[in-house]
């Protein structure tokens, strides 16, 4: 009985756990509560992405109202794939997140920090889980709101002013996103994404002319404001400048999670938009959106990755790489234009960037938030020598640097190696040159920080002290998600898998 | 005429622009929130124009025309009139709503409907009411989010010009 209503409960555990950390209080309860929850969250997640495997196909209609009239929860095999990312990620960075929390927020503001944690996977998981357009802005706004809240919550007051950004641009780019679903309903009447791309490629007569309803000019604009709307979200290169300072100022935890989640489901979104609701024959082939993906992809990749290169701070290193990253993700979308052979690997490319780059800058961000636990900055001058006193931290730094070049073994490798075999596969030589090069530049800043840490004398005040490794309740989810980094890359069937199932079903749908 | 006859989507452009323009232009955070918010509520006034149907009245079932259940089951099927070849001519250059919203009335028992005149057994479509109720929500939750942060600034920096700001920041 329970196993019928796991989709609602997907979103519904999370949802009621936040006001509850509210009421307890107390952070010795609020954080095994918080815990508990994402892991029941995550093992949710597993069972409905096992079912998707095995092919059943699974919808939810809430409170029994008719998909046409109610709310749908639907899931393909994408979906559930991000689902398993959002919540495995939360219920690794939750338990790290312990002893540093104590470090970064003020105690007497815990049990709100742990609520606005749980609210923020709660919108989350429901983008992806929702089958209904409106509903998508709305569990938008609740992750984007959120968001901002945690990262105000950072140290330093320069979190103020980046949450204050991330508020002003994010709330652009959702709004844009809410006026493209008004438009897009009033030409079809309906808000359910099914049933939307029905309906878009209906004909009807205008003025004694046969048109299908996507053609309309209203159809048009609803398009470019959802795209430019969501690529504000994605923080796409040139919109990105909300992403650097926000993932910076912010408490470490907070970094990992959103760095590995949130832009990642703005990608899954702009899947569906352009797969599922428009097609990719509307959006690639009649208004040529993969060439200004492509171009944009690159953009990011390599201004990206040259600014990476000149971060003083080693979170501000890792956000910049996140642009580049998100440029790769991009790019790999831009490929997929029709039903051959390249397109479904230049998405499944995509696909499984998106799983595995959630792990690389996750555990990035950890190591991180370590150092932050250790030094009380991430500052590459105070990170001189640390690899002495903090082993474990740094060779974790060092294998998640050498998954974000892409070195064989690893799962960056995977991604990179995809995206490649895609370009060639659609001859597009310059552009797989272009992927292979941007790589360097990864080597560059990665090495920045590793030549500091490993070469360098240590500074004094790091000698002296006793403690020196960061503890066990850091180390561990640090190291599963490294772990979970390297199986991935030498055992990659089960990722491949999902994400060829899922591009396939995308452009099936979708042509 | 026709540009006339549209004057409520001008309105939220003109509105849109204005809000858009504000955030962009103004470096002083308050200013930049005002701005956002004429921003927001453009479109909630985009959202309320599209609901109108001609002639229509407020979406309210009279009494005895139908069970709520009755009424749910008799509307015509989305799926099934949605632009049909034919329909919606002005409806689609002028971007309103399709015609099949026109025809959402209750269709209970003829006799109970006779108590109301003609033109009322034409609905307003209440759902972008109801979807923007909640963009309304959203819109007090971002600004209150938005105001509370900018008083943390001010106790932080001490200002809350854009401009002062930064250098504070350029200076620490």
């Amino acid at each position: 009985m329970i196993a019928e209503h796991l989709p609602v409960l997907q979103i519904l555990i999370p949802l009621i756990a936040a006001p509850i950390c509210v009421l307890l209080r107390n952070r010795h309860l609020v954080f095994p509560f918080a815990t508990l929850v994402s892991w029941m969250t995550c093992a949710v997640s597993v069972v409905l992405l096992q079912r998707i495997m095995m092919g059943e196909s699974i919808s939810y209609e809430l409170g029994g109202w008719p998909s046409l009239w109610g709310i749908e929860y639907r899931l393909d095999p994408l979906s559930g794939f991000v689902l398993l990312v959002i919540s495995a990620v939360a219920s690794l960075v939750l338990p790290f997140g312990r002893e540093l929390l104590l470090r970064e927020v003020p105690t007497e503001k815990h049990y709100l920090f742990y609520s606005a944690f749980l609210l923020c996977m709660t919108g989350l998981l429901g983008i992806t889980i929702t089958g209904d357009f409106f509903n998508v802005f709305v569990f938008l706004e609740i992750s984007s709101l959120s968001a901002y809240v945690l990262i105000a919550m950072g140290k330093d007051r320069r979190a103020l002013t980046a949450a204050y950004r991330y508020l002003i641009m994010g709330t652009i780019g959702s709004t844009f996103i809410l006026i493209g679903i008004g438009l897009v309903y009033m030409m079809t009447g309906t808000l359910n994404m099914a049933e939307l791309t029905e309906r878009l490629h209906r004909q009807v007569e205008v003025q004694n002319r046969i048109i299908t309803v996507i053609e309309s000019r209203t159809v048009l604009a609803a398009f470019a404001f959802l795209t430019v709307g969501i690529s504000i979200k994605l923080a796409l290169f040139p919109l990105h400048v909300w992403l650097p300072n926000a993932y910076t100022y912010a408490p470490s935890m907070v970094s990992a999670f959103l760095a590995s989640t949130a832009t990642k489901v703005s990608f899954y979104l702009l899947l569906r938009v352009i797969f599922t609701i428009f097609g990719v024959q509307f959006a690639f082939h009649d208004m040529s959106l993969n060439q200004v993906l492509m171009i944009l992809g690159l953009m990011a990749v390599f201004v990206g990755s040259a600014v990476a290169v000149y971060q003083e701070n080693v979170k501000g290193l890792l956000a910049y790489s996140s642009v580049a990253q998100i440029g790769y993700l991009v790019l790999a979308v831009s490929f997929a234009t029709g039903n051959d052979e390249g397109s479904v690997l230049g998405l499944s490319a995509g696909i499984v960037h998106l799983f595995n780059h959630a792990m690389i800058k996750g555990s990035l961000f950890l190591t991180m938030g370590c150092v932050m636990w250790r030094v009380g900055s991430t500052d590459l001058k105070d990170m001189k020598g640390l690899a002495k006193s903090m082993p474990w931290t740094m060779a974790a730094f060092v294998i998640g640097g050498l998954n974000l070049i892409g070195v064989p073994l690893t799962s960056g490798f995977i991604s990179k190696w995809y995206l490649i075999l895609a370009a060639l596969e659609k001859g597009m030589i310059p552009v797989a040159a272009a992927a292979l090069l941007s790589s360097l530049i990864a080597v560059m800043y990665v090495w920045r920080v590793v030549e500091v840490v490993y070469s360098s004398s240590p500074a004094d005040e790091t000698v002296g002290s006793k403690q020196q490794e960061a503890p066990w309740s850091m180390l561990v989810p640090m190291w599963i998600m490294i772990g979970a980094s390297l199986i991935f890359g030498t055992l990659s069937r089960f990722p491949m898998e999902v994400a060829r199932r899922a591009a396939e079903v995308l452009l099936q749908t979708g042509s | 005429m026709m540009l006339l006859g549209l004057y409520n989507y001008w309105i939220a452009i003109v509105l849109m622009m204005t809000g858009f323009y504000t955030v962009i232009s103004r470096g002083n955070l308050i200013k930049k929130l005002i701005g956002l918010n004429i921003f927001q509520v453009s479109v909630f006034l985009l959202y309320i124009s599209m609901g109108k149907v001609e002639d229509g009245t407020a979406p309210i079932v009279l009494a005895g025309s139908s069970q709520g259940q009755e009424l749910r089951s008799e509307l015509p099927s989305p799926g099934s009139s949605a632009a049909p070849i034919g329909q919606s001519k002005e409806n689609l250059s002028a971007g309103a709503e399709l015609a099949d919203t026109n025809e959402i009335r209750p269709r209970g028992n003829p006799e109970n409907l006779s108590v109301t005149t003609p033109s009322s057994q034409r609905y307003s479509n209440p759902l972008p009411h109801v979807l923007i109720l909640t963009a309304i929500v959203v819109g007090v939750a971002t600004t209150s989010v938005g105001l509370a942060l900018i008083v943390r600034i001010k106790e932080a920096y001490g200002t809350i010009e854009d401009e002062e700001i930064l250098q504070e920041d350029a200076q620490s």
